[in-house]
């Protein structure tokens, strides 16, 4: 129903206001208007979050499926299902997707949806720069699928080594779109980590020091600076690819003075703390979880937080390890061993406070904890394995090997897909309104576990067979067919249970039990607001005097007045402690940034069959940056 | 839940300059990210001359002149920079129009010599890796200085209209004027390591 109410007064603070009129006034101030327009054009990080959520749910569910094809294929000996070209697009495709378009995404899309509100401010800094980002990142993707489709996919393996992706061999436009998607998807993930820095530490909400962070947050911050430091070398080198592919540089090419080698640095210096992005905010989901489930605040706050940070550290200096076959010299070779056999120290510390908040609490068994219990188990052995493969003798051995993939599954996928489905459960009530089935939660949690381990443990001993990785088929005398149909079968348990998983997704959407605004009794402030929150997420905003606020004072919740109500604004504070410096305005929506995700797009397309594209596309894309930037006479712009 | 008001923000001011405000905190992380970029290619460069057996491969080093002119005008162009900020600072729109009027120009000259500075490197980028890191170089720098030289004369003509009087425009104009020192900055690295070092190196 369109508001007919008056204008609101110029300048109007919400201090005299009583909670109904301050609601319906925040509303009209904040909310996105409906129909195409007001999608295309919202700010609003819930909205955005939840859209990056379910894009990156669906290149899951496309990774997913190539992965089932290869199964198939595996299953028996010598099966003619898929030929060896199709093999290669789609192990390449299921590797790309799921890092580069599923599980970088979705961790920052949780950061985008969840941090501001357990910080408590009313949107993310950046806004508009947040609605781009989702564009681009979308764009690249379904570029590197419909390319897929036209039998252009990528082939050359997720990391795609010179000089089989070079112009030499990588013959085709298969390396190119793969390139580009690389800079869509790195343009997209840096903009949001560059937004989450901003926001953590200035729109924290009074009183939230640096003390009272909660762990899920700072695993946000300690990600995004891994992601400042480390994309921007997947970014050098892809466009090095595609400059060697289009143009004719010769930065990989050996004969001209180049070096192969010189991109695997430059890819593992981005792909190795590319892991931990993956992961550090999945050990940050499983701090937000434990001490909900277990009823007591988590023990070692602090060490986790220091344990996140020496990990962001650590993690720049293991890239090496991925190149132990490549002839290095040995003094580096052992200084990479030390470095990744150091990283598992803060992993550990950061286990063994799990387990001891979990022994001191009481334990509430709902399918959140499952997964985290689940996470604990299966990721310890994929960190075990992992200690196993940074010492080089077995390394070579095992290099290029199913062990080394039953390796990176048990850790990323225990590692990170457990705690993000478990996430899933924990905050779908905030998200939504409703309850995930408890049942259902229970029979997909036994389902992935059980499926997981069957699929992915007997891979290990098909590595220490021999059996290499990324063969699309193998002979009946190697004596790796039972356990290849053994993996194929089981995974079919996996699929099930993410398919069982799913239904309930989308099934409790209508049906789930209602919410309420905390479920769960949980101590952090995206709890003390409405299930979903509504566009302004605070109708005031939070002050933070606890690290779990809401245990510490269950009666009231305490707030700040004198903001305006007339026109989009939040609190901004020091970095440290977080006391008020500024009213600071926000953004309203805007169609511009769509519009410049549109042009930047093009460009990039473009630039893979002419490089007069960047030329020719530099004037849309300055077009729609002026436009996204020139004031509009919003009372946001003005003050 | 019931909530208790505890802290009245009236009047706090709107905006700010420097690290009290969000903007100032983006450009920085910007900056980190840009410089991360600058360095690796930098790194790529001497990993290059490490590996090859004389350096630069089959060029002689780069004609100095124009990079020179250009690293002249870029650290001249720091003294405006330095006043507009200051002027932006104390909200002075007159002196901070005339001041990124002349900061605007102060931006195109340098991008005016650069078109002479691609052929002074003295091979092309196809020839070899050496030529190829060269143009990589000069072109990512060539790309910051012109998406700030872009901003710069947007913001100018900005300040001479109505949206100038808001004290938020001098913030984004400080803003302004501290990524311009980082491109200044990047550009002394850069000009070492295109210029100086293959001469100290024959």
């Amino acid at each position: 129903m369109k508001d007919t109410s008056p204008p609101v007064t110029s300048g109007l603070r919400d201090t005299e206001l009583d909670d109904a009129t301050l609601d319906r006034l925040l509303k009209k101030t904040w909310e996105t208007p409906k129909g195409l327009y007001g999608w295309l054009a919202t700010v609003d990080h819930k909205a955005i979050g939840r859209r990056y959520i379910v894009t990156a749910f669906i290149f899951f569910l496309l990774a997913g499926l190539a992965a089932v094809a290869m199964r198939l294929q595996l299953a028996v000996p010598e099966n003619q299902l898929v030929g060896p070209d199709l093999y290669n697009q789609l192990f390449t495709m299921h590797g790309t997707t799921m890092m580069f378009l599923f599980a970088v995404p979705i961790m920052e899309a949780f950061g985008v949806y969840l941090v501001p509100l357990m910080i408590g401010t009313r949107n993310i800094a950046f806004p508009r720069l947040n609605a781009f980002s989702y564009w681009v990142y979308l764009s690249g993707g379904i570029m590197l699928w419909v390319a897929f489709a036209l039998n252009t996919g990528a082939d050359a393996g997720w990391f795609s080594y010179v000089p089989l992706a070079g112009p030499e061999f990588g013959v085709g436009k298969r390396s190119d779109f793969w390139a580009q998607m690389v800079t869509f998807t790195e343009v997209a993930g840096l903009a949001v980590a560059v937004e989450i820095i901003a926001t953590i530490f200035k729109q924290r909400a009074p009183g939230m020091s640096l003390d009272r962070i909660p762990i899920f947050v700072w695993s946000m911050l300690v990600t995004s600076f891994v992601i400042l430091f480390a994309m921007p070398a997947v970014m050098i080198a892809s466009t090095m690819l595609i400059l060697d592919r289009l143009v004719g540089t010769h930065f990989f090419n050996p004969a001209e003075g180049g070096d192969a080698l010189l991109w695997q640095h430059l890819f593992w210096f981005f792909g190795h703390p590319e892991v931990y992005i993956i992961f550090i905010p999945a050990t940050g989901f499983v701090s937000a979880i434990i001490p909900t489930f277990v009823r007591r605040p988590m023990f070692g706050h602090l060490a986790i937080v220091l344990a996140l940070i020496s990990i962001g550290f650590l993690s720049f200096g293991l890239w090496v390890h991925h190149m132990f076959a490549t002839g290095l010299p040995q003094l580096g070779e052992s200084f990479f061993t030390a470095s990744s056999m150091a990283i598992a120290i803060p992993s550990g510390l950061q286990i063994f406070c799990w387990i001891a908040t979990i022994w001191g609490g009481r334990p509430i068994f709902k399918t959140p904890m499952l997964f985290v219990l689940g996470f604990i188990v299966t990721f310890v052995l994929g960190g075990l394995t992992g200690v196993m493969v940074a010492s080089v003798p077995l390394d070579l051995q095992v290099h290029d090997t199913y062990f080394v993939v039953a390796h990176f599954h048990y850790v990323l996928v225990g590692g990170a897909v457990f705690p993000l489905l478990g996430a899933v459960h924990y905050w779908y009530p905030k998200v939504t309104g409703r309850m995930m089935g408890e049942q259902l939660g229970l029979w997909s949690f036994a389902l992935i576990f059980i499926g997981f381990n069957a699929t992915f443990f007997p891979m290990h001993i098909l590595g220490l067979q021999g059996m290499p990785r990324r063969v699309y088929t193998y002979m009946p005398e190697t004596g790796w067919a039972g356990t290849n149909l053994f993996v194929s079968l089981s995974s079919s348990l996996l699929v099930a249970g993410l398919i069982l998983f799913a239904w309930n997704a989308v099934k409790s959407l209508k049906s789930g039990a209602a919410a309420g605004d905390n479920p769960w009794d949980a101590p952090t402030l995206e709890w003390a607001t409405s299930s979903p929150p509504r566009s302004y997420n605070f109708s005031r905003i939070p002050v933070v005097s606890h690290r779990e606020p809401l245990w510490a004072q269950r009666q009231f919740l305490d707030v700040v007045s004198g903001l305006r109500v007339d026109a989009r604004e939040l609190v901004s504070g020091t970095v440290a402690d977080a006391a008020p410096q500024l009213r600071e305005p926000s953004v309203d929506n805007s169609i511009w940034p769509f519009l410049s995700a549109l042009a930047v797009g093009a460009t990039f397309i473009g630039s893979i069959f002419t490089p007069w594209a960047v030329v020719w596309g530099g004037i849309p894309i300055a077009i729609g940056l002026i436009g996204w930037f020139w004031p509009k006479g919003n009372p946001e712009d003005e003050e | 839940m019931k909530q208790r008001l505890v802290l009245n923000l009236r009047d706090l001011p709107t905006y700010g300059f420097g690290t009290e405000s969000p903007m100032w905190w983006g450009t920085l992380a910007f900056i980190s990210l840009e410089a991360t970029g600058f360095a690796l290619a930098i790194g790529t460069y001497f990993y290059l001359a490490f590996i090859a057996q004389g350096w630069p491969i089959s060029a002689p080093p780069p004609n100095i002149w124009p990079g020179t002119i250009v690293l002249v005008m870029l650290l001249v162009s720091v003294v405006p920079n330095h006043l507009v900020e200051s002027w932006a600072k104390k909200e002075d729109l007159g002196k901070t129009q005339i001041g990124l009027t002349i900061m605007s120009i102060a931006g195109i000259m340098p991008l005016i010599v650069r078109i002479y500075e691609f052929p002074a490197l003295g091979l092309s980028w196809d020839e070899n890796a050496y030529g190829s890191i060269l143009w990589l170089l000069l072109g990512l720098h060539t790309f910051h200085l012109l998406t700030d030289v872009g901003d710069t004369l947007v913001l100018m003509v900005l300040m001479f209209t109505r949206h100038g009087k808001s004290g938020r425009r001098f913030s984004d104009v400080s803003d302004n004027a501290f990524y311009w020192d980082f491109v200044v900055a990047s550009w002394v690295v850069i000009y070492f390591v295109i210029y100086v070092f293959p001469r100290w190196q024959t």
